[in-house]
């Protein structure tokens, strides 16, 4: 049994006179402690298949197993207390603009019940952790986006917890500073053992740290595999696709057009 | 030096009465505050709903609130209606009516504005977090929009208290009409009084309004 588990998961967004079949009967597992990417085009369905992961999307069909729970029959409560364990880090970061960087790492604990002494020791450690316990009492306007995600993945790791997702969390970031929280998470789980699973658009994101990647295209999973592998012989269209414009853009880099 | 006219405001209780006055501006918009923000809060939030009808009512009453000055308000409502439906409203009822109806359009329009503006992830995110749809609220969404709101509310009511000034139109003797019956009064013991007096409404609405937009300042630079 894998830890997370995707079975015949299917979702449509009907509309008044037209539906998007987003997703359409995925299957794929996710081993405990991995770094697991999802790569595909804008509108391949990514960001459904990741939110439905922890059902902010719910699926039309299909199960989604964590660690053997089903999540679709979970009750609300059970959902909260699940969603605990899977942080969510995304590209526009989300931190509350009203709070600090200490405060925004303590908010998880917060509802969680910690003290707050606690949540404060625990909070700082987190930071360092991500390498900005020096910036504790600024303000999130006064962070550039590289600092702004590693106070998100702070605030990830205050939940403790076993699974990490990322949609497209270094998509607004310069190349250097994707490197970098790249790094930062690859250490996260290495150190943490949380499993991580990264969406993206860029092949690069993958190259860098994942084991594994899942193809999407236009809703459907049409490879899956090691990534030596699908790199080295991609079969899809789309992965096919989305090799040549990584080489394009390479070259571009080299020839300084980009 | 020359004579700034400031003399007649020493002169029996005139000073009181130019105070009187400004109290008179200040409870009109006052009311007309709290009137607004309460049902602003109400019809912004009825606003961001997906029904039709009510859309289109609260942009009619927006676009025609909008167009129409409040000079024009005022003399349909105290003229108006006493004319018509024979109804004997006093002044300051009418202009808080007035007031209220016009702030109630444009605070409507700023809480609508300012809720449109949060984007879905962010609701994702508090649910991600494993917020209740409360906390949710509580915690991210009512702040956020708050943030947005107040620098814009802070605004409508400076110019709500500003703008009170047009009562006197419709015979509610606020602090301009106030200064005006003294500087007549005193039209031939000192004719310098229009300047002096003029000064000191100024300098009256002056310190009504700059706490206003000082906390206004303050509260954008904290929260920008
Ligand atoms: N809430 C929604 N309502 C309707 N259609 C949606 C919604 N969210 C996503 N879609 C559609 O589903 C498809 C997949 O979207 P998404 O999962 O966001 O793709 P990706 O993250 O790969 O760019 C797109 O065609 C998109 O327009
Ligand atoms: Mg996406």
């Amino acid at each position: 049994m894998s830890f997370i588990q995707i079975e015949h998961l299917s979702k449509t967004y009907k509309g008044k006179d037209d539906s998007v079949h987003a997703l359409n009967d995925i299957n794929l597992t996710i081993e405990k402690g991995e770094i697991y990417g999802i790569i595909g085009l804008s509108g391949a369905g990514k960001s459904t298949l990741v939110r439905c992961i922890n059902l902010l999307e719910r699926p039309c069909e299909g199960k989604i197993l964590i660690d053997g729970k089903n999540m679709p029959e979970l009750s609300e409560k059970e959902l909260r207390e699940e969603r605990r364990k899977i942080a969510m880090i995304f590209q526009q970061f989300n931190l509350l603009m009203q709070r600090n960087v200490l405060d925004n790492v303590c908010f998880p604990m917060e509802i969680a019940g910690i003290k707050r002494k606690e949540a404060r020791l625990r909070a700082k450690e987190y930071l360092k952790t991500v390498e900005i316990a020096e910036k504790a009492k600024a303000y999130p306007v006064q962070l550039s986006g590289g600092q702004k995600q590693r106070v998100a993945i702070a605030r990830a790791l205050a939940s403790n917890p076993e699974i990490i997702l990322c949609d497209e969390a270094t998509s607004a970031l310069d190349p250097q500073t994707t490197g970098r929280i790249l790094k930062l998470l690859k250490q996260i789980n290495e150190d943490y053992g949380i499993t991580v699973v990264i969406i993206t658009h860029e092949m690069r994101v993958i190259e860098e740290i994942c084991g594994r990647v899942a193809v999407l295209d236009k809703g459907n999973l049409v490879e899956e595999g090691p990534v030596s592998e699908v790199f080295k012989n991609p079969k899809s269209k789309a992965a096919k696709r989305l090799l040549l414009t990584k080489e394009l853009s390479e070259e571009g880099e080299e020839n300084g057009l980009n | 030096m020359r004579n700034l006219g400031l003399d007649v405001l020493l002169k029996g209780t005139n000073m009181l009465r130019l105070l009187e006055g400004l109290w008179v501006s200040l409870r009109i918009s006052l009311i007309a505050v709290a009137v607004s923000i309460v049902l602003g809060l109400i019809i912004g939030s009825i606003m961001t709903g997906k029904n039709v009808i009510i859309r289109a009512v609260t942009r009619l009453y927006l676009e025609i609130v909008r167009i129409m000055p409040q000079m024009v308000l005022l003399f349909i409502v105290f003229f108006g209606t006493t004319r018509v439906f024979g109804i004997n409203l006093d002044a300051t009822a009418a202009s808080i009516i007035v007031f209220s109806f016009w702030g109630t359009a444009e605070m409507s329009d700023i809480v609508r504005g300012a809720l449109i503006s949060i984007p879905k992830h962010r609701y994702e995110s508090a649910a991600a977090l494993g917020l209740s749809k409360v906390q949710t609220y509580v915690h991210v969404i009512i702040p956020e929009t708050l943030r947005r709101l107040i620098p814009l509310s802070i605004n409508l009511v400076t110019r709500m208290i500003k703008t009170t000034s047009l009562v006197m139109m419709i015979g509610v003797v606020e602090v301009l009409k106030v200064g005006q019956q003294i500087i007549e009064a005193n039209r031939k013991s000192s004719p310098n009084a229009a300047f002096g007096v003029y000064l000191v409404v100024f300098v009256l609405y002056y310190i009504a309004c700059r706490p206003i937009s000082f906390l206004a300042g303050r509260l954008e630079r904290k929260w920008s």
